[in-house]
């Protein structure tokens, strides 16, 4: 079993092909896509697979040492020059294969006019500990 | 195993080892040895003074681990001083635990705790469930919140607007693992009104009663929130209402008027409209005077400019959001909410939009984008 980590992103990700800000969507198509990505978490928590999911508010500031009784400093007002991240999911599956499949199949929840958004999420393996054997 | 006597045991047991002399944290260690034994023995044989059984086995625990310590000189005298078991005098010291946990010199996160833990009994994991965090994280938390309360002493009254704050903490948690820790909430501060006469302690707890009371009208199947206005009236809880109503009532008779009876008389008065449209909002206008007076809090402000605008209508309210800082929670929300009671779906759908971004939990943010999407597909048909 390998872990990834499934990121959902506010800004930096490529546009998505159904790219339709969420306030466009009527109620009905937001309460779609809520159950769609409930139920592919739920799914996934039956298979075994699922490992933890948090979703991130999309205010973010960056800050840094800059010295003692120095001010941090931060990015500046220009927000959107950042890539922010919106979410996580993180899955514990068998094969890197599977961890497409199932990016894609997160990917392909349904947005604006019932359709899929085909968002890009970024697929990130987990750094582990080496195995006890290594033959 | 009737856990929930265990619960309600516990925390008297502890005081009554604090009381005999025994530092915080090793009589803590010694109650929760004394638990796990109960829960071994009882079902076979349960004591006919099951208060006094604990009583007597953490005392016991508590000796034979300060034997193994370093105190083992202290031996023969600690054995001397042990007291005779028998029938416990029904006094109650529990309130003692209530100060200690909430004493000033823990964080609000340490407190809330501490509180859970020696006042209401319950595990490590439960509470480590409860606010979603490791369970060595939050043993961490609560050992680090033992060693910085081991040398207080009961001498002195606490602060019970700490209690309080503390309470009301617990309460507005809105996590449940297997614990609910609103109904937590209420169970430990009814104990504290049992314990003690004060107006703001019946306060908070009518305050709670109110709010509990709504709770299963306030989210629908999937998840999603009902406001205040669309909620169904018959799936609140009557009796929880008319007890919080009764409970204020007494604690208002009294005249020393403080912030949780001020809000409890607001939420009272929302659970008395049997329609949201006969609710009295010039009288809540008033009771957000008073809490404006006793708080000073901008987000008090807030709601006031809320409620003026229900009572007065949507320019009002418009009126009374634009003295107050744009930067307040739910500042965008409320004038979304203004704007499109004023007419102005434009100017609505871009604050409910813009509220969405700012809101602070997950629920919040998908009902204010729920509401733009409502107005922007109203719009564009």
């Amino acid at each position: 079993m390998a872990k990834y980590l499934l990121l959902k992103h506010y800004r930096g990700a490529p546009a998505s092909v159904n790219d339709v800000p969420m306030d466009r969507w009527t109620p009905e198509e937001i309460s779609a896509h809520m159950r769609y990505m409930h139920d592919f978490a739920a799914r996934l928590e039956e298979t075994g697979e699922f490992v933890d999911g948090q979703a991130l508010a999309p205010e973010g500031t960056f800050v840094r040492y800059d010295g003692e009784g120095r001010p941090p400093v931060t990015d500046g007002p220009f927000a959107e020059t950042k890539d922010l991240i919106a979410g996580w999911m993180v899955i514990d599956v068998d094969s890197y294969e599977r961890a497409v499949e199932l990016a894609g199949e997160l990917s392909a929840a349904p947005g604006a006019g019932g359709k899929p958004i085909h968002e890009w999420l970024e697929l990130r393996p987990f750094l582990a500990a080496p195995p006890t054997i290594t033959e | 195993m009737n856990e929930v006597l265990l619960r309600s045991l516990t925390p008297s047991v502890l005081a009554i080892l604090v009381r005999r002399g025994a530092d915080f944290a090793a009589a803590e260690d010694a109650v929760q040895d004394a638990l796990v034994e109960a829960v071994r023995v009882w079902p076979a044989d349960l004591p006919r003074d099951p208060k006094g059984w604990l009583i007597t086995v953490a005392w016991r625990r508590f000796l034979d681990a300060t034997r193994a310590d370093s105190a083992r000189r202290r031996r023969e005298d600690l054995v001397d001083e042990e007291p005779v078991p028998g029938p416990v005098p029904p006094v109650d010291d529990t309130l003692q635990l209530y100060f200690l946990c909430a004493h000033p010199s823990l964080t609000p996160s340490s407190a809330v705790a501490l509180t859970l833990r020696a006042v209401g009994g319950l595990t490590t994991r439960q509470i480590a469930q409860a606010y979603l965090v490791p369970e060595t994280t939050m043993a961490q938390r609560i050992s680090r919140a033992k060693r910085t309360v081991s040398g207080v002493r009961f001498d002195r009254p606490g602060d019970v607007a700490t209690v309080l704050r503390v309470l009301y903490l617990v309460f507005n948690e809105g996590y449940s693992g297997d614990v609910d820790l609103a109904a937590e909430a209420i169970r430990l501060t009814r104990q504290l009104a049992a314990a003690i006469d004060h107006p703001e302690v019946a306060g908070l707890l009518a305050l709670m009663l109110l709010h509990h009371a709504r709770r299963a009208a306030r989210t629908s199947s999937d998840g999603s929130l009902i406001p205040l206005a669309e909620q169904d009236r018959g799936r609140w809880d009557t009796e929880s209402i008319a007890e919080g109503v009764e409970i204020l009532q007494a604690a208002l008779a009294r005249d020393r008027l403080g912030e949780f009876q001020a809000q409890a008389a607001i939420a009272a008065l929302h659970a008395d409209a049997p329609t949201p449209e006969q609710t009295d909002w010039v009288q809540i206008v008033e009771w957000y005077d008073e809490l404006e007076r006793l708080t000073d809090s901008p987000v008090v402000r807030l709601n006031r400019a809320v409620a003026v605008g229900e009572a007065d209508g949507p320019r009002a309210g418009l009126a009374a959001l634009g003295a107050l800082d744009d930067s307040l929670p739910r500042h965008a929300a409320v004038a979304a909410y203004f704007h499109e009671r004023d007419g102005d779906l434009a100017t609505a759908a871009r604050f409910y939009a813009e509220a969405a971004q700012k809101a602070p939990n997950l629920a919040e943010r998908d009902h204010l984008t729920r509401q733009a999407a409502r107005l922007n597909a109203r719009r564009c048909h």
